[in-house]
């Protein structure tokens, strides 16, 4: 005797109830707080906020937690949340030539002022298996030099002082908000980096991997990869002036580009540029290679039909919690649009047999 | 501010705004349809209807235009108090408000573009009265025929012809509110 | 703290949904039309009916009694999830009789019982662009519906017919809209497409991932795309329901054992349970709603 299927609302619950279960794992097994994951696992903590769009390492580990590791799920928290907030205003421009850096490279230059600033990085450590950190060994204390409070010229403002770069537009608009309108196409240059620079690391690191191997190529130097804090800085209307609100640490990225020159303009370098909060080089330089590829029109360059050169393409597909919603949904029931199919199948089939028979 | 521009807002936003919302969908989707719609006290010389659609739709992302019947500091201090809409000039406008008088020549309103035509602005236009007689309307919300007290038909013909740009209409008296987009055929009795 | 005052009613900020009624409002005014919003993240996944829950909570009054269905059921777990979900944001009372619901959201399905004057149904979009698999770019499809410029969905629907002798497409059936806009009614079996034009409802379409609302309003013509020679038709499995007798819904086909057998039973779950208890039975069923 058939039973129509009851109980979604059973098992629902029980569903949520075992999820919990496992999250925690082994109860037997220490739990981990927040301020672990925030303090150990800070560049899964910063990825989460770049690609959530929301700079709080706290919430961002307490989502790397409820996700139990899965940082697009943990990302998706942290959208989820972020929709809700107010916006009691803007900041200004962040400037990053002021930043405190704790990292700051370029391989254009072997030397500049502001010097080179290895850093924290995995760069040189040789990929072997720490077996000590098994054991739970605490750190030696690490060497350090004095803060140096000065500003540091970008590499690009250097080669700018001859012409030698191309000169960015400035501006005082108010950038759009991809949060808070639906995406245009064509769009504009602010609107792309604030998407790529929420879009998916792997998605973006694709994309520019593929320039570099010739599907769009940009002939990209790192003019400069700088790391560190930069003060956030409000304007009170008020007050008449701007109040520091607080710091956050970013990543930004320069790229000098070698351009032959078109119809327009004289051979001269050109940039791509990336901004991405927390501490994901990674991810800085596969926005600026990317947002190199995405100005082709812009420079007067072929379209070459490359993949990263096609803006609808890149912006359309780069948001990985659309992506993963709209991916996932195929597991739910689909029942009613495969019965019209097996209707439509086995009606074909039929008058295809039918007509097969009638032809011998 | 003027002290009465601070009164007869919603006291419960969210509830008397959605229903608010309701009669408004339903007038924009039942053309000829009176609906009654309620919950906010403007000041004169807007009627309670238009009051509330105001209080509804508009915000700081939709520039609002005042037609001159309407355009007094304690309706300037209102909208601006409750809803924080910009109050511009006529083309700029994605709502505007009056009598017909005011609002005329409707041409001068946005329509739309031909590959965005919801980039249009919607008229709230107050009425002496407002009455299930008038021009025949058909089209879309409309199951045989429907009439209504439009202050003209030629200016709505007008605005059919453009379809699928064009303005939409509400109307407005009292405490009642009815629709006319841009979707419905105006035809003189 | 319970979730009704910890969230504004509804879940949405007042805000967000002035946007969202404003994009619902052009969109009755432009019966076909999709017209772009900014949507919202929504705590649950894109594709799993994020337009349609703003949309929903955008038209929610506290009065609303609402029903949720999936494939045509109430108890499907997405279903029950959405359903919760306004239960617990708006407190709204809710149901799984068609027939008491102001408020229908759906999923791949429009109820058999018909809807009336009063009720609105929205509807989940994945896709609403009916191009799209035509042509990719939005770019490009956003000039083919300025330009009216259909001939791309005709040559299609012209291949299937001189490929398999018909138009191959049995779900997500494009219709026109009074003569102007091809419009996706969302991925319903084309047995339900008869009951998009002249519905007394209001039928709102949210598509979130694809920040598209649309609209059918009440009394809409909506007409099937086909040709003279090749008219639609709405299909279903040629059956009567097993549980109630139905020889007019729409089935599911249920695979009862490993020997293939299998049985046809309604995918409304509440138009079978309603004709059981009132007396209708069919082969298989028994006189109760439960089973």
């Amino acid at each position: 005797m058939y039973v129509a299927v009851k109980g979604g609302e059973k098992a629902i619950d029980a569903a949520h109830a075992w999820l919990a279960e496992e999250r925690r794992g082994d109860t037997s097994v220490a739990e981990l707080s927040v301020a672990q994951i925030r303090e150990q696992l800070a560049l899964a903590v910063n990825r989460v906020m770049a690609e959530g769009s929301l700079y709080d390492p706290d919430l961002a580990a307490l989502a790397i937690k409820q996700a139990r590791g899965d940082l697009i799920e943990a990302i998706f928290l942290i959208r989820a949340y972020r929709t809700t907030l107010p916006r009691l205003g803007a900041s200004t421009p962040v400037e990053t030539a002021q930043m405190a850096m704790c990292r700051r490279i370029s391989a254009t230059f072997k030397d500049l002022p502001g010097g080179q600033i290895l850093g924290p990085t995995f760069d040189y450590t040789h990929r072997l298996l720490d077996f000590k950190l098994a054991a739970e060994g605490e750190v030696p204390t690490a060497p350090t030099a004095p803060a140096s409070l000065d500003a540091v010229p970008h590499v690009t403002a250097m080669l700018n002082r001859d012409g030698l770069i191309q000169t960015e537009a400035e501006g005082n608009d108010t950038p759009p908000d991809l949060t808070r309108e639906p995406m245009e196409l064509p769009t504009t240059r602010p609107l792309r980096l604030q998407a790529i620079t929420r879009g998916d690391e792997g998605f973006i690191l694709s994309m520019a991997y593929s320039t570099q191997r010739g599907y769009g190529r940009t002939h990209a130097f790192v003019g400069e990869l700088r790391i560190g804090t930069v003060a956030v800085e409000m304007d009170i209307p008020e007050l008449g002036f701007s109040v520091e609100i607080g710091e956050v640490e970013l990543t930004e990225c320069e790229t000098v580009n070698q351009f032959k020159g078109s119809k327009t303009e004289p051979p001269q370098f050109t940039r791509g540029y990336g901004l991405v909060f927390g501490q994901t080089e990674r991810k800085a330089i596969a926005m600026s290679l990317v947002d190199r590829a995405l100005r082709w029109k812009e420079l007067g360059e072929d379209n070459t039909g490359a993949p990263a050169q096609d803006e609808e393409f890149v912006l359309m597909h780069a948001d990985n919690i659309q992506a993963t919603g709209f991916l996932e949904h195929i597991k739910l029931p689909h029942y009613v649009d495969f019965q019209a199919e097996l209707e439509l199948v086995r009606k074909l089939r039929r008058e295809a047999l039918a007509h097969g028979e009638a032809a011998e | 501010m003027t002290p009465d521009a601070l009164l007869g807002g919603f006291t419960d936003a969210p509830r008397q705004s959605a229903r608010a919302f309701r009669a408004a969908l339903e007038a924009m989707a039942r053309p000829g349809t009176l609906w009654p719609i309620e919950g906010a006290a403007p000041p004169a010389p807007l009627s309670v209807a238009a009051g509330v659609l105001i209080l509804t739709l508009c915000d700081g992302t939709t520039p609002l235009y005042l037609g001159a019947s309407c355009d007094q500091p304690v309706v300037r201090d209102w909208v601006t108090f409750h809803t924080g809409a910009p109050l511009v000039a006529v083309h700029e406008a994605q709502f505007a408000l009056g009598t017909w008088a005011d609002l005329m020549p409707v041409d001068r309103f946005a329509i739309g573009l031909p590959d965005y035509p919801d980039r249009a602005a919607t008229l709230i236009v107050e009425m002496p009265a407002l009455a299930n007689q008038g021009p025949r309307l058909t089209g879309p919300g409309i199951a045989t025929v429907a009439h209504l007290s439009l202050p003209e038909t030629a200016a709505f013909c007008a605005n059919r012809a453009l379809f699928p740009q064009g303005f939409d209409t509400y109307l407005t008296c009292g405490g009642q509110v009815a629709g006319l987009p841009r979707s419905t055929i105006v035809e003189a009795v | 703290m319970t979730d009704q005052t910890a969230y504004n009613f509804a879940y949405l900020d007042e805000q967000t949904k002035r946007m969202i009624r404003r994009a619902i409002l052009k969109g009755v005014a432009i019966p076909g039309y999709q017209v772009p919003f900014a949507s919202r993240e929504m705590p649950m996944p894109y594709g799993w009916g994020t337009g349609g829950v703003q949309v929903t909570s955008a038209c929610l009054v506290p009065e609303d009694r609402l029903k949720v269905i999936d494939q045509g059921a109430d108890d499907t777990t997405n279903a029950v999830s959405i359903r919760r979900f306004f239960q617990r944001t708006a407190g709204i009372e809710v149901t799984e009789a068609t027939a008491d619901a102001t408020v229908i959201q759906t999923r791949h399905r429009i109820p058999e019982t018909p809807l009336t004057e009063g009720q609105i149904l929205v509807y989940q979009v994945p896709i609403p662009e009916p191009l799209r698999f035509l042509e990719p770019r939005e770019t490009e499809t956003r000039k083919m519906h300025e330009l009216e410029d259909y001939g791309l969905m005709h040559v299609k629907l012209y291949e299937d017919i001189s490929r398999h002798g018909q138009i191959a497409t049995a779900y997500d059936y494009p219709v026109k809209v009074e003569g102007r806009y091809v419009m996706d009614p969302s991925p319903i079996p084309k047995f339900d497409n008869p009951k998009l034009g002249g519905n007394a409802a209001i039928q709102l379409f949210g598509a979130g991932r694809e920040q598209r609302i649309y609209a059918l309003p009440p009394y809409t013509q909506a007409i099937s795309l086909d040709f003279d020679d090749y008219p639609f038709t709405a299909s279903k499995a040629d059956h009567a329901c097993d549980l109630c007798g139905a020889p007019d819904s729409y089935l599911d086909e249920v695979i009862t054992d490993d020997q293939g057998s299998r049985m046809f039973v309604c995918s409304d779950t509440d138009f079978c349970g309603s004709r059981r208890a009132a007396g209708h039975i069919g082969p298989m069923g028994t006189p109760s709603a439960g089973g």
